[in-house]
């Protein structure tokens, strides 16, 4: 078997001097007016997080101007987020993937180098045959993330995979949404079906909206506030929501649980939860209301550091405007590896207070019935990806990336080969630094789909360019929503350099796997045309339209006393969980401190910041301008004692032994001093990247005490340690 | 003079920098140039915080220090608005205005050197559009229109809501509220 | 604790983290400037109070010298410009409330001035250079001209003088946006210092004795002057805004505190005045050279130092969250 060596990324800058880019404008003194050239609109979907805003590409006399939010879009609001608004820069970013890259061994050392569409795809469709005919076709794997991921997951379920998983499960949003479903026996949606716009008191239990930019979220958000209503926001750190808030709760880390119960406590001593909605909807109370009787708020003040009048003040408002109250779902949840079970608590919480599904509350959210394009059935795969982790995480609805990257490592491993699209494992995965190194070295094929020389880029065999989200079709967007609607994305432009669209690569693939069948299309608009005519649109008129909205057939809530079946085993809410019982966890969650801080060390706390999706934004160079690199956050007191200035660079040593990159300090009050802080994404080591490259730190790698959640394999990202480690002068 | 004003409400502003970007690709402000920008001041100590974003720019001064230092006629204030532009055909680059402006709010274009800054997207007022940044802010809390006309909705903010400019003292006559 | 930082990169050529729009070329201008006035000044001085005898290069040869320094200036003003094809925009509009509009028209009037200054002494003064004139019959009715209207020259650039050195200082104390300058002691503060360069000017180079001793004492009353204006100038920023007060910190002990003393309080005005003191006395004949070049030095430095603090001086300071040297990136 060949073995694989991590190819330095920098090894390939030699290569292709820089143009200068477009953005550094020249030319004469009276420039005319913005708009006035010949200017022309195309409909997109913005791709710069997977919120889906639709929105409209702006050209000027040909070349790319704005990009802003439809108007008829409930995702956007007819406004695009700081990173949508920065779109262009994703489009004219200089250090795009280019053409087709190889594994090549030259000298002894192995390197990328430029190569055809035809040769790359020859070659990853022969690896593909043989791995079916050796191990069979379940062996192939593919992570993914993102809209383009369809045409890819269409293409190996065609090929007789089923085998997939995508860090927005085990690394996001997996523990609410098993957590939720546990309960209600539905997820928490994405969009967030939280009906923010009509609450009188809104929950924000760390999610820091204002900095995660979430669309649709921070406009209801806004227009809550501009309601007055009561924000009530539970974070250690003074985040954006929490400068807003009613009531600020700088709760000790990891101990939210601890205050869900006492908050279930006080309104169940203090009779304030809502009887009837109980009583109809929910099945295991008694269980509750005994389980919570010792998680007073005197005895939550200890843990949490939350005052107990504070606690139960809090608790009342929430009361008070219930059932328009959201408790807020979250979304990253993956903090400390009981994360399912604080969901369920969040879940447990909002039923008590009646709020889902009711005005102010939840809503209920509905799709467009779109047909799919008739094509022949898939093979039925012979395996389920958990197959890859028998035994583990018996909840987990999908697939695991941690555990199918473990499942990837070595000569024997279950799976055989990896098609990667859009996600960057390295930065996104933590603690699996050596696991992903293994696996690219024992996998007979690791084929890449990236717009851009991601760190994924340099464990692939083959590079596929993909073209960026604005020169290229998908499938239609149709998310749940407060009423059905169907979103258009198209090509604004032709695709730069020799970069294709995801649906080319796939379909071209598919028939070089024989699999013509399933890829009917010659342009993947036909596929689109006749969708849209199955629910009386055209591909005309979303190309004029971008956004079509169609009526409700159902309710947006639940009708006063309406007889609802839930999707649990009891078509119930069920505040005891018999499900989990059975699988001997914990039926109702259970309180479990967080591991204690070493000396010398502080929590390591991340999150969002504005300008940035992750990883892969920092080079787009509209919005690296905009926020070049990450801070750590460092409290004064702590800055005191090891001496930092504001603006100094210090590095961070994790206690898995990891160095960070050097990082700029900011001194604040707005973090605790047992925490620092930083937002994730920053301290790219692929060279490719020339703005990104080498600023900030990676959170990622720092992370030394993952805690995983037993029922569904999240990764408890929030656990970890780091302390300073001082420059050598 | 008809005076147009922007007024922005802290309370919902969250400085997500939307503005920012809107203006540079409206206005393709060359790469590290900036019209606008935010601007975080936290008071207090851990855990009694106060936190403020403001989106600042060009305040439209009604008394512009930097029109009156002008020069060229450069700098002027447009169709009898408050307004403030440059010509940068009039300019000769020698950058009076920005020692005038005790905002900071103007830039020399590089490579070019004529001066710019925010044009409160005149282009776009002209049209009875908002400026981009308005339109773009994604909490709606950025507001523009005329001081002039009392219906208007930046007349109604100001009648109802606490607010305050950046350094009155300057006697600029700022035309950029915030509200508090 | 306070913060107020910027979360957008802000990093706009010349004006951030603080202002620095203008470097040596504009000081070096108002130096010249200055320099300029004060010798369109002593060349009428002397014609006025009729001492070619005691002070002959002041009455015949130094008027030449104005536009030659004036040129100068304008050149490194020019340099300054940001967007040089455009200079002569400042030639198709006056705007009365621009000092910096009144300059440039002064600078034009100084010109015609000035040669008429020189004129009128140059077949004393310039001897080699005067038959160029007088072979032409027109040349000969000019030079004859001035000559019987030197006085009439005199008492036009004296106010014209005093204008262009006055000016120099107004420029900068017209932005109120500066608290540091924004102080009406500026314009005669320049206009001393001007014309006390000058002084130390003619001072170094005149050959004769006598004129050299006029000079000194020229000098000597005009630094005198100047130091009790610097003094008038701080007391005034102490007593002004909050921003002056601030400002002001940066030469009571902040990081300009040495230079503003050391080297122009210091150098540039008290050792002189010791210096000229000392030689008028008959004494310290042998480094009679120090005191003027010195005072010629001080004059620049403190134009340099008052661009440099007053650039500095603002309403708005934010921090900057980010390393504003990795948007070079952009541009690599
Ligand atoms: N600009 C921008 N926006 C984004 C994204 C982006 O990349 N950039 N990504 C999007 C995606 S995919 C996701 S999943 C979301 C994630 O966004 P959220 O779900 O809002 O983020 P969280 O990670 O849950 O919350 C981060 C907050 O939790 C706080 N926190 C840390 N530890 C604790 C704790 O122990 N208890 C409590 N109560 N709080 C704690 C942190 O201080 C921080 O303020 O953001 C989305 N929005
Ligand atoms: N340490 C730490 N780890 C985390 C998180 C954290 O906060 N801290 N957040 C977690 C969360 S909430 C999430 S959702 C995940 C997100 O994890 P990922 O989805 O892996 O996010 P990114 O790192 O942004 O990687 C996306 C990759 O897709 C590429 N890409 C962008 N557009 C396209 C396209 O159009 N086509 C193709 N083919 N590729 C494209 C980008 O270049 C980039 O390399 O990360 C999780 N991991
Ligand atoms: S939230 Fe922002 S980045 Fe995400 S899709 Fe919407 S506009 Fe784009
Ligand atoms: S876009 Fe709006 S919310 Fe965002 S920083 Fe600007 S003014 Fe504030
Ligand atoms: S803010 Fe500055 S640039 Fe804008 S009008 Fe006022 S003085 Fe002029
Ligand atoms: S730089 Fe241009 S706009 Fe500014 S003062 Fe000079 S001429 Fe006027
Ligand atoms: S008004 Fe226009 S020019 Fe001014 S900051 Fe906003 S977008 Fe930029
Ligand atoms: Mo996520």
């Amino acid at each position: 078997m060949k073995r694989r060596e991590f190819i330095k990324v920098s090894s390939l800058l030699g290569a292709g001097a820089a143009a200068s880019p477009a953005l550094l404008l020249g030319g004469c003194a009276a420039k005319p007016l913005p708009g006035t050239g010949t200017v022309s609109t195309t409909p997109t979907i913005c791709d710069m997080c997977f919120w889906k805003c639709a929105g409209n590409v702006y050209k000027e006399d040909g070349e790319i101007w704005k990009i802003t939010g439809n108007p008829d879009d409930l995702h956007s609001g007819g406004r695009l987020c700081t990173r949508g608004t920065g779109g262009p820069g994703a489009y004219l970013d200089r250090d795009r993937l280019k053409r087709p890259l190889m594994r090549v061994t030259i000298d002894g050392k192995q390197t990328f180098r430029e190569t055809s569409w035809d040769v790359a795809l020859d070659f990853i469709a022969d690896k593909m045959k043989s791995i079916a005919a050796t191990a069979g076709p379940e062996r192939m794997l593919m992570l993914n993330h993102g809209a383009g991921s369809s045409h890819f997951r269409h293409l190996l379920r065609a090929y007789g995979s089923d085998s997939h998983a995508e860090p927005a499960f085990a690394q996001c949003r997996g523990p609410r949404d098993v957590g939720f479903r546990l309960t209600f026996g539905a997820s928490a949606s994405s969009p967030e079906r939280t009906d923010m716009a009509n609450a009188r008191c809104i929950v924000l239990i760390g999610s820091h909206i204002g900095e995660n930019l979430h669309n649709g979220q921070v406009q209801t958000l806004a227009e809550a506030l501009n309601n007055d209503v009561t924000l009530i926001t539970v974070d250690p750190r003074f985040s954006v929501p929490a400068g807003k808030s009613k009531y600020w709760l700088p709760i000790k880390p990891g101990t939210d649980m601890a205050l869900l119960l006492a908050w279930m406590n006080v309104l169940i001593t203090e009779d304030m939860y809502d009887k009837d909605y109980v009583e109809r909807y929910t099945v295991g109370f008694d269980q509750l209301a005994r389980h919570v009787r010792d998680y007073t708020p005197e005895w939550v003040y200890l843990e949490t550091g939350i005052k107990p009048d504070v606690i139960r003040q809090t608790a009342r408002e929430m009361a008070q405007a219930a059932p328009a109250t959201v408790v807020h779902p979250g979304r990253h949840a993956v903090w400390y590896g009981d994360d399912t079970q604080r969901s369920r608590a969040i879940a447990m919480l909002n039923a008590l207070l009646g709020s889902w599904n009711r005005k102010g509350g939840f809503y209920v959210p509905e799709k467009v019935s779109l047909p799919n394009y008739p094509l022949p059935d898939y093979p039925k795969p012979k395996a389920r990806t958990a197959d890859a982790y028998p035994g583990k995480w018996p909840f987990a609805g999908q697939g695991v990336t941690n555990g199918v990257i473990e499942a990837s490592v070595g000569d024997d491993a279950y799976f055989k080969g990896w098609l990667v699209y859009g996600t960057n494992l390295p930065q996104t995965v933590p603690g699996i630094a050596q696991q992903l190194e293994a696996a690219a070295n024992s996998l007979e094929l690791v084929a890449v789909v990236e717009t851009m020389p991601s760190e994924m880029t340099g464990y692939a065999d083959v590079i596929l360019p993909e073209c960026t989200f604005l020169e290229r079709y998908d499938d239609l967007r149709n998310s749940g929503e407060r009423h059905p609607s169907l979103a258009l994305r198209m090509p604004a432009f032709e695709p730069k350099y020799d970069s294709k669209p995801g649906w080319w690569i796939a379909k071209q693939l598919g028939k070089r796997l024989g699999l013509e069948a399933y890829f009917p299309w010659n342009d993947y608009a036909e596929k689109l045309d006749w969708q849209l005519k199955q629910v009386g649109s055209s591909l005309e008129e979303m190309q004029k339209i971008g956004v079509k909205n169609f009526p409700r057939k159902t309710p947006l809530y639940f009708r006063d006393g309406e007889r609802v079946r839930f999707r649990t085993p009891s078509r119930k809410i069920e505040l005891y969980s018999k499900q989990l019982a059975d699988k001997g966890f914990e039926p109702m969650p259970v309180y479990t401190p967080p591991d204690p801080v070493p000396e010398g060390f502080y929590r390591l706390n991340y999150g969002r910041m504005p300008a940035h999706t992750f990883g892969k934004t920092v080079n787009n160079p509209l919005l690296f301008q905009l926020s070049p690199e990450n801070q750590v956050w460092v409290n004064p007191l702590v800055a005191n004692e090891w001496s930092l200035k504001n603006g100094d660079y210090v590095r961070l040593g994790g206690t898995n032994g990891v160095v960070s990159n050097k990082v700029r300090v900011r001194v604040t009050e707005r973090i605790g001093p047992d925490s620092v802080f930083m937002a994730h994404g920053f301290g790219h080591k692929s060279k490719r990247l020339r703005l990104a490259a080498g600023v900030g730190a990676d959170d990622t790698e720092l992370m030394g005490n993952v805690k995983v959640d037993p029922i569904m394999g999240g990764t408890g990202l929030r656990a970890s340690f780091v302390t300073f480690v001082r420059e050598r002068a | 003079m008809t005076r147009f004003a922007m007024v922005i409400d802290t309370k919902t502003c969250i400085g997500c920098g939307d503005c920012v970007v809107a203006c540079k690709t409206e206005n393709r402000v060359p790469d590290g140039l900036n019209r606008d920008w935010i601007v975080e001041a936290t008071q207090g100590k851990y855990p009694q915080l106060t936190t403020e974003f403001r989106s600042e720019r060009c305040n439209h001064c009604s008394n512009a220090t930097c029109v009156t230092l002008c020069p060229t006629g450069a700098s002027h204030h447009w169709a009898g608005t408050n307004i403030v532009l440059v010509d940068p055909d009039m300019c000769t680059g020698c950058k009076a205005c920005i020692a005038a402006c005790p905002y900071d709010a103007r830039l020399v274009m590089h490579p070019d050197g004529y001066i710019d800054k925010c044009t409160f997207c005149h282009h776009r007022v002209g049209e009875g559009l908002d400026p981009a940044c308005v339109s773009s802010c994604p909490t709606r809390c950025m507001h523009f229109g005329s001081l002039d006309e009392p219906s208007s909705e930046v007349s109604r903010l100001l009648k109802t809501r606490e607010y305050k400019v950046l350094s009155p003292e300057t006697g600029n006559e700022p035309n950029v509220y915030y509200l508090i | 604790m306070k913060e107020e930082l910027f979360v957008t990169a802000r990093s706009n050529a010349l004006i951030d983290p603080s202002l620095h729009i203008w470097t040596w070329e504009v000081a070096m201008y108002l130096f010249l400037g200055g320099l300029t006035a004060g010798i369109m000044v002593f060349a009428a001085t002397i014609a006025l109070l009729k001492k070619d005898e005691e002070a002959p290069f002041a009455a015949t040869k130094l008027a030449l010298l104005a536009p030659v320094v004036l040129s100068l200036g304008m050149t490194t003003l020019f340099l300054d410009l940001e967007h040089k094809l455009y200079v002569f925009r400042f030639y198709t509009s006056f705007q009365v409330l621009s000092p910096m509009s009144w300059g440039a028209w002064i600078l034009i009037v100084i010109y015609p001035v000035s040669i008429l200054q020189i004129l009128s002494t140059l077949r004393s003064g310039y001897p080699q250079a005067s038959p160029y004139v007088d072979r032409f019959a027109i040349g000969r009715q000019v030079l004859d001209w001035c000559e019987a209207n030197r006085r009439q020259i005199a008492m036009t650039a004296i106010p014209f003088g005093i204008a262009l050195g006055i000016y120099t200082g107004i420029l900068l104390s017209a932005f109120s946006a500066r608290p540091f300058w924004n102080s009406g002691v500026l314009g005669p503060l320049f206009l001393v210092s001007g014309l006390s360069t000058a002084a130390a000017l003619v001072a170094l180079v005149a050959r004769k004795h006598s004129e050299k001793v006029l000079f000194t004492r020229f000098d000597l009353g005009l630094i005198a002057a100047e130091v009790a204006l610097v003094a008038l100038f701080i007391i005034n920023l102490a007593s002004g805004t909050e921003q002056q007060l601030t400002a002001l910190d940066s030469i009571m002990g902040g990081p300009y505190a040495l230079v503003f003393w050391v080297l122009f309080v210091g150098v540039g005005l008290l050792i002189p005045l010791v210096l000229e003191l000392l030689e008028i006395r008959g004494l310290a004949r042998r480094v009679a050279i120090v005191a003027p070049v010195l005072v010629l030095l001080g004059g620049y430095v403190l134009r340099q130092v008052l661009i440099d603090i007053g650039q500095e001086s603002n309403w708005t300071k934010y921090d900057t969250q980010y390393n504003a040297e990795l948007l070079q990136r952009l541009r690599d």
